[in-house]
Parts: C-alpha cells; sequence; structure tokens
C-alpha cells in the first residue's frame, strides 16, 4: 500500500532535515500509529503519501504508484484514492453536513444519483444519520470530526489518513471517534494515524511508528505510546525542545 | 450538476466582489472602447485615402512667359513641346500607368481658379495672363502618380509636376497619429484591465480559499477548480466588452452617421457596417485577454 524508500526530506531553510533515510512498509489494511514529538516528521510524512511535499531523496510508492514519476496533473486523481482527515475538520461553514459530504463527490463528478444514495450511507456510518442538515457550527467537535470522516471515507479509499484527529477532542468524544476509525479499518481501509495522545495508542494496541528528529526509533507491531524503558522519556524529550529553539 | 455547480460558483464569486467585478468591467468597456475608437480611424482613413488617391490628379504645368527654371527660359511653351509632353504620356512605356488626359488652357485655368478663390485677395491679380496652361493625369492608380512626375518633370517647356496626393498626405498622417494615439491609449488601458482581472481573480480565490482547499484535498481536477474563476473573468470582460462594442455601434449611428455625415457630404464617413465588423473584434479582445489573465492569476492556486 505505502511504501518509503530511504526517504529524505530538507526544507532549503533548515539545516536539519524533517525526515531522515526512511524506511517504512504500511500493507493493506494495517492500522498504524505515527507517534512523536511536534516537528519530529508526522506531518511531512503525511503529506509525502498525499504527494503535496516530494521528498529530496529516496522513493515514496503509494498504491503501486512511485510519487516522484507522477505528473502534476494526474495527481488529483491520485488523491481520490486517499481519505484525509485533520485536527481542524476543515469543513465548509456554509454548508450543512449533507452537503459538505455531497461536495467531495460533487468536485470529482460523481452522478447526482450515485450521490443522494452514498452520502446518506456514509452518515449512517459515521453516526450523524439524523443531523444531515445542520451546519457545522451547530454540532460538537467530535461530530464535527465525524463529518470531516464521512466526507474523507464517503469515496471508499482504500488508504484512511488522519493527521491529530483527536487533537481538539475531550478524551471520550476521542473514544467515540477512535472506535469509528477502528470500525472503519475493519471494514478493509488501511489507517494511518499521527497522534500524540498516549492513552489512544495504548488502548488500541495497533501497529506504532515513533519519529524523532525525522528519523524512525521505533517500529513496533501492536505497540503503546512510550518505549517501555522508562530512562527515555522526558530527558530526551527536553534535549529535542531544546534543539529547536536554538533552530 | 457539475454544470450547475461551476455556475453556481461562478455567480458566488461574481456576488462576492461585486465592486470589483465593476470595476472590471468599466476598465474593461472603456479600454475596449479607445480600441474600438482606433480600428475605426483606421478603417476611416483607408475609406479616405481610396475616395481622394482616386480623385487626386497630377497636374503638369508648363511654362508661362515669366517663368525662369531649368526648363524654362521666359517664354511660353510652345505647341509642341505640349505635344511632346502628351506624346510621352501616350508612349508605351508610360501609357498602362496613364488614365484620362486633359489639357486645360489659360481660360479654363482662370475660370477654375476664379471658381476657386473668386472674391478672395488672391483673385484681384489675377488675369488668364497669369495663368500656366496644364495637363490634368489621372494616373490609372493612386501609386503611379510618382511615376508619371519622374516621366514628365524634366521635359522642355515642363514649369512644374505637382502630385495633388502630397497635399493630402498631411491629413492622412494627423489621422493616422490620432489613430496610433487612440492605439496607445487603448494599450495601456489594456494593460491595466488585465492587471485588473487577474487581481480580481486572486481576490475571488483567497476568499474561497477555504473550498480551493477542500477541492485539492479530496482530488478535484486542475479543469475543474480553475474552470469557475475563468468564466468569472471572462464574464466581466465579456460585459465591458459588449458595452464598449454597444458604443462603439452608438457612436458610429448616432453621431458620425447621423451628425457628421449630412455636415461633410463630400467626405465617406465610417458606416454601421464598419462598426458592426469591429464589435465582434472587441468581444474577442477582451474575452481573449480575460481568459488568459484569469487562468494565469488562478494558477498559483493550482499548484500542487
Amino acid at each position: 500500500m505505502i511504501r518509503f524508500d530511504e526517504v529524505s526530506k530538507t526544507y532549503s531553510r533548515k539545516a536539519r532535515p524533517a525526515l531522515e533515510s526512511i524506511s517504512l512498509e504500511i500493507l493493506k489494511g494495517e492500522f498504524v500509529f505515527l507517534v512523536g514529538a511536534s516537528g519530529s516528521g508526522k506531518s511531512t510524512l503525511i503529506r509525502m503519501v498525499l504527494r503535496e511535499e516530494r521528498p529530496t531523496s529516496g522513493e515514496v510508492h503509494v498504491l503501486g504508484q512511485r510519487l516522484q514519476a507522477l505528473p502534476s496533473r494526474r495527481v488529483p486523481f491520485f488523491r481520490r484514492n486517499l481519505g484525509v482527515v485533520f485536527q481542524d475538520f476543515r469543513l465548509l461553514h456554509n454548508k450543512t453536513v449533507y452537503e459538505n459530504v455531497a461536495f467531495t463527490l460533487q468536485v470529482i463528478g460523481k452522478s447526482r444519483g450515485f450521490i443522494s444514495e452514498a452520502v446518506p450511507d456514509v452518515l449512517k456510518i459515521v453516526g450523524l444519520a439524523g443531523k444531515a442538515s445542520r451546519l457545522p457550527h451547530e454540532l460538537s467537535g467530535g461530530e464535527q470530526q465525524r463529518v470531516a470522516i464521512a466526507r474523507a471515507v464517503v469515496n471508499r479509499p482504500p488508504i484512511l489518513l488522519a493527521d491529530e484527529p483527536t487533537g481538539n477532542l475531550d478524551p471520550s468524544t476521542s473514544a467515540g471517534i477512535m472506535a469509528l476509525l477502528a470500525r472503519i479499518n475493519e471494514g478493509g481501509t488501511t489507517v494511518v494515524m499521527a497522534t500524540h495522545e498516549a492513552s489512544i495508542v495504548d488502548s488500541m494496541q495497533k501497529r506504532v511508528v515513533e519519529l524523532d528528529a525525522g528519523r524512525i526509533m521505533r517500529d513496533e507491531a501492536s505497540g503503546s505510546y512510550r518505549r517501555q524503558l522508562a530512562a527515555y522519556d522526558d530527558e530526551d524529550q527536553d534535549a529535542d525542545e531544546g534543539a529547536e529553539v536554538r533552530a | 450538476m457539475r454544470l450547475q455547480l461551476i455556475g453556481q460558483e461562478v455567480w458566488n464569486g461574481l456576488r462576492r466582489n461585486l465592486s470589483v467585478v465593476v470595476s472590471v468591467v468599466l476598465v474593461t468597456f472603456i479600454s475596449l472602447s479607445f480600441v474600438g475608437a482606433a480600428i475605426l480611424l483606421q478603417l476611416q482613413i483607408n475609406q479616405m485615402k481610396g475616395f481622394w488617391y482616386d480623385r487626386a490628379q497630377v497636374g503638369i504645368y508648363f511654362c508661362g512667359p515669366v517663368d525662369a527654371t531649368e526648363t524654362c527660359t521666359q517664354t511660353a511653351a510652345t505647341e509642341e513641346q505640349v505635344q511632346a509632353v502628351q506624346d510621352v504620356l501616350a508612349s508605351g512605356a508610360i501609357a498602362p500607368y496613364v488614365g484620362d488626359v486633359v489639357f486645360e488652357d489659360r481660360e479654363q485655368a482662370y475660370a477654375n481658379f476664379m471658381e476657386q478663390f473668386g472674391g478672395t485677395a488672391s483673385a484681384e491679380f489675377a488675369s488668364p495672363e497669369t495663368m500656366n496652361e496644364a495637363l490634368r493625369v489621372q494616373p490609372a492608380s493612386p501609386a503611379d502618380a510618382e511615376l508619371i512626375r519622374e516621366a514628365t518633370s524634366a521635359l522642355p517647356g515642363v514649369l512644374e509636376v505637382r502630385d495633388q496626393q502630397a497635399l493630402l498626405d498631411p491629413i492622412f498622417q494627423v489621422l493616422n497619429t490620432a489613430s496610433l494615439a487612440a492605439i496607445g491609449v487603448a494599450v495601456l488601458m489594456l494593460v491595466a484591465a488585465v492587471l485588473l482581472i487577474s487581481t480580481t481573480i486572486r481576490l475571488s480565490a483567497f476568499s474561497r480559499k477555504r473550498e480551493l482547499g477542500i477541492m485539492r484535498l479530496v482530488g478535484a481536477s486542475n479543469r475543474f477548480i480553475q474552470t469557475p474563476f475563468i468564466i468569472e473573468g471572462v464574464v466581466a470582460a465579456l460585459l465591458g466588452a459588449v458595452l464598449a462594442a454597444g458604443s462603439v455601434i452608438a457612436i458610429v449611428h448616432f453621431f458620425l452617421q447621423g451628425y457628421v455625415a449630412p455636415m461633410l457630404q463630400t467626405i465617406a464617413i465610417v458606416t454601421i457596417d464598419d462598426a458592426l465588423l469591429v464589435a465582434p473584434v472587441l468581444v474577442g479582445i477582451g474575452v481573449l485577454f480575460a481568459g488568459v489573465a484569469a487562468a494565469v492569476a488562478i494558477r498559483r492556486y493550482l499548484r500542487i
């Protein structure tokens, strides 16, 4: 599904690379957490899967496509195979729940008939069947994120990318969102989720890839948020933040 | 569905930036009006050239008894000399370039002069004796006038060969300069219009940044994203172009044909047919420029 081969990314302004020699393979149907401090490269990695960024060196393969070889005008069609959810929901405020989800299908040219079937279906899956005509500001944060998830999966993409989807939500709401993502994953969708919420990672017991300063520190099947070595934790993170301030 | 969606986007965009859209319409209107004026002026010049050059003659004036130049010896040109010039005009080498040739004696020249200048101060000193005999030569085409002048000006007994076209040239030069000035203003205004259109489109795109981001995220094709913006620019420019075309037609119809033409009956003025020819050109220029300007302006938002 997703393969990174020795991928590095250097921004010209920063001396320190955002990603350094990342090699990673994510298989079909996996649920993978990307964990690590802010600035560790989680978002860059997700943006590379979306081909919003290109690696400085190395190769990224997604869904059998070598992304460097993908011409820009094909990128929109490639992205139709990826669902994306963000911390800030990114909904259109002047459109209802139904319209927000339908908008995705409209802009990729789906027929009216398809839209009128697919949208109510997906709203039922995310648990918003009765709120189709609400506007985003009339919903709670958790509900808004459910709309965003509905929008991401309405086209049944094989991969769902989630960048801190629970970052703005309280723990019990987060649990609901995680249950939804787990359900989507059970349906066969590969889910890649960046987060730094330890309790979520620990409770799910899924694969964990930990990034630190652009390198993969560990890659464990059914891992937890922190490495089981107690000594690592705070000290190391402090040092890391110090480094960032200097940069 | 998509067409409806695009139409809705265009409408929203136009409504949201109404004041800027109005300024685009006005600037396009003014600039294309100048373009139209310049084209009409050129048409007018061509029409007048055709009209006057067809009537412009070459006058071959013969020596009078008081003229002393290289070819005149203070004696009036003899009949043989006049005949010799006429023979040259009728000879094989020159004849194809010569139309009608009319001889004008002193009495006729005096009559013509009095008709033109009778009652003025210069007419008081005129008499048939002060006039020169002349040949009025109609060139086969306006371009042949110079040839006739070269062939006859050095012949004995010929005082001067005057090409009437040369008298008209300053008039055309003035008109030509005016049309160049109109083109200059038109180009400046068009530049302003193009910049204004691209600014308007950028503004419109900026106000829809969130939608554009989501569109790109979910895989809307570039064409789908840019089409509403290009249509938006084209619609605004089209309004301006139609206004400009309308005003050009109105000016020709009401001012030139309705007011100027009856006063200047000897001059052919551009007609409503010419204006109807110019109108689609203006609309075409407006649409093309707006489309290109909008497409370039929106490109930044399509970069992936």
